[in-house]
């Protein structure tokens, strides 16, 4: 049972953090949302989809690859990456400020209850994804493969792969920005006044409005930008790939403590690890089961996540 | 002068009742049962859906899903906890019914109970460690059982995996109604008296002191616990008993459908039964009876769309929350008042 683990143990490590980096860039797109509304952005995970989306048409369509050409390199390579996550991100952010203005802002501003908000955001993530469905005829679309999986060199048996190296680097890179830019910036500032308190925050002359929609826009790059990462591994999308991504990511939200952007990074990692060891002594298909079962244990021994706030007072 | 306004449904109802006295309330009672008991007569009407078969859709979706909704808003509506994982309780009754239905001579009627008691079994498991967590939590947790029992039901050998289990025998026939594949009305006549249980029990205990305990813990939990009241005690009597209406019309559904697989209980039919419950209104049963017999029908209606149905559906939940977000028929205006002053305090 432990054989598969033991044998390939380093290399599951490696898959395991780059899969955790991409897990992290989606639960700050839970995390940044829950920190100042205090409500589960439920359309996260159809916006991850469609930054999947937007990824494989930039290589697709705007640069004209397809399954069988060859993988570009060089300058070639590095422009194409650099637009495809580029377009990944805008489109994910885009999507993100959209679900903000339809779903979340006019219920918002009345101050109506919960429920019906989330019903509103389940209602816009039904809409992404139906109509990505219809788009794609509801089948799997590959991307083709810009990024040559060259295997770079191996460290104690396992072979450390050019896509893995570049995503772990990459998403740490975009998550050091992006919680730089929540720390230092005037409008990390503000949001961050906003998911302490948001009345006060209010009185001090913060914009609400204007800070929430940055807070989905922010979210939604994060998630956009491990779309890109996501297909630069995977290779591979489908209308309703949203769903366990988005069920994982906010896991890893709740593991390091939601609300709290630093927690969603050792939440994300921790996940990614844990999931690529269950799925290689338990089997793949029991991956998901894993997932939930450490949510469940999580938040009964330790309800405020490994560094938020603490759970059980969080009001209904 | 005060103007009467006949378009506010509710208020026009409920004057109606309040001002007849009793002959008068029981005739309107036996007459709403009895034309809605002769709907399933009605498929050659306007009412007609264009491609399914008009008293299978009221079947299901349609009555399962008022079925299920009532019990989901004992949960939702009663004690104000959201739970994302309803569809689980659902499953747990269908394949107990298809599992001992394959494998043993027991009826419908004689699983049903069992069924009906696993499923509180499964409420129960679930509610003691999970029910402490509030809010968004809770859903999360009660989403990731619904994911659960879908996996364990996909990936186990008993269950036959992803092929799920064919042949589940019919309910036997009651007296001089039969069941039959092509006429289901009896099945219709049968859920509708489920229907009528479900809301019975509903209102006999939303009088009682677990309606009471609800109604505390709904509106403050802390204040409520101060009163004396056992809240995890009352939460997980909710809990259980909304397991178990999604037990009893799990049982049902199999018999009905003669063949369940796992992917017949995803996590959209949990989010559908909730879009139910707040579409029609959380917490006021007719709200509910209205909202999900609107949403189980609708999208048989609007075939002619065909693909795009749910595309649709997703439309006019976010359009109905956004410009009616009580729902159709909301909760007392009593009640709303007081979720107002709090909002503003």
């Amino acid at each position: 049972m432990f054989e598969v683990l033991i044998d390939q143990f380093w290399s599951l490590t490696l898959a395991g953090i780059s899969l955790g980096f991409i897990y992290v860039l989606v639960s700050l797109g839970y995390t940044m949302v829950y920190g100042v509304l205090r409500m589960i952005n439920f359309a996260n995970s159809e916006i991850f989809m469609w930054g999947t989306f937007g990824t494989i048409i930039t290589s697709r369509d705007i640069f004209g690859y397809t399954q069988t050409s060859a993988p570009a390199t060089g300058g070639k390579l590095a422009l194409v990456l650099i637009s495809q996550l580029i377009m990944s991100m805008a489109v994910a952010g885009l999507t993100a400020i959209f679900v903000e203005y339809v779903a979340y802002r006019r219920l918002r501003a009345k101050g109506t209850n919960r429920l019906a908000t989330l019903i509103s955001a389940i209602g816009i993530s039904i809409v992404l994804s139906e109509l990505m469905r219809l788009l794609t005829d509801s089948r799997p679309v590959g991307s083709p493969r810009v990024l040559e999986k060259i295997i770079l060199t191996e460290v104690w048996g396992a072979n450390i792969r050019l896509d893995t190296i570049v995503t772990i680097f990459a998403a740490a890179l975009i998550y050091f920005l992006l919680e730089r830019f929540v720390q230092l910036s005037r409008m990390g500032k503000a949001i961050r006044a906003v998911s302490m308190n948001e009345d006060a925050a209010k009185l001090m002359g913060v914009n609400l409005n204007r800070v929430i929609t940055t807070t989905f826009l922010v979210g939604g790059l994060a998630t956009g930008a491990a779309a890109f990462f996501y297909i630069t591994v995977f290779e591979y999308s489908k209308f309703n790939i949203g769903f366990t991504m988005g069920m994982a990511a906010f896991t890893a939200a709740v593991l390091g403590g939601i609300g709290n952007i630093r927690g969603a990074f050792y939440g994300g990692l921790f996940l990614g690890l844990l999931e690529v060891y269950a799925s290689a002594v338990l089997g793949t298909q029991w991956k998901a089961v894993t997932v939930f079962i450490v949510l469940v244990l999580v938040l009964l021994f330790k309800p405020n996540g490994l560094f938020g706030e603490a759970v059980q007072t969080t009001r209904a | 002068m005060k103007i009467r306004n006949y378009w506010n449904l509710r208020d026009f109802g409920a004057n109606l009742w309040e001002n007849a006295g009793r002959p008068v309330r029981v005739a309107i009672v036996l007459g709403s049962i009895l034309l809605v008991g002769l709907l399933p007569f009605m498929g050659g009407s306007i009412l007609a859906t264009p491609i399914a078969a008009f008293d299978a859709v009221l079947v299901y979706p349609v009555g399962m899903f008022v079925l299920m909704s009532l019990g989901l808003n004992i949960v939702v509506g009663k004690s104000g906890m959201l739970d994302l994982g309803y569809v689980a309780f659902f499953a747990i009754g269908a394949y107990t019914m298809a599992y001992l239905g394959t494998t043993t001579n027991l009826n419908t009627w004689e699983i049903m109970p069992i069924g009906i008691a696993l499923a509180m079994i499964a409420g129960v498991l679930l509610g003691i460690p999970t029910l402490r967590l509030r809010g968004d939590y809770l859903a999360i947790v009660t989403l990731g059982f619904g994911e659960i029992v879908r996996l364990i039901l996909l990936n186990s050998t008993w269950s036959k995996g992803p092929n799920g289990i064919a042949n589940i025998p019919m309910p036997p026939d009651l007296g001089p109604l039969k069941f039959e594949l092509k006429n289901q009305r009896v099945f219709f006549w049968v859920v509708m008296a489920m229907i009528l249980l479900t809301i019975w029990m509903i209102r006999r205990l939303t009088v009682r002191r677990p309606g009471r305990a609800w109604e505390a813990i709904r509106q403050d939990e802390d204040a409520a616990e101060l009163m004396g009241i056992h809240t995890l005690k009352y939460k997980i009597w909710s809990f259980t008993l909304g397991a178990a209406v999604g037990g009893a019309a799990g049982v049902l559904f199999a018999s009905k459908n003669l063949y369940i697989a796992p992917e017949m209980f995803t996590l959209n039919v949990s989010i559908l039964i909730l879009a139910c419950v707040v579409f029609g209104g959380i917490g006021n049963i007719w709200g509910v009876v209205i909202g999900a017999a609107i949403l189980g029908y609708l999208p048989d209606r609007i075939r002619f769309i065909s693909d795009a149905r749910l595309l649709a559906f997703g439309l006019v939940l976010v359009v109905v929350m956004n410009f009616r977000p009580d729902g159709l028929l909301p909760r007392k205006k009593r009640e709303k008042a007081i979720v107002k002053r709090e909002a503003n305090a």
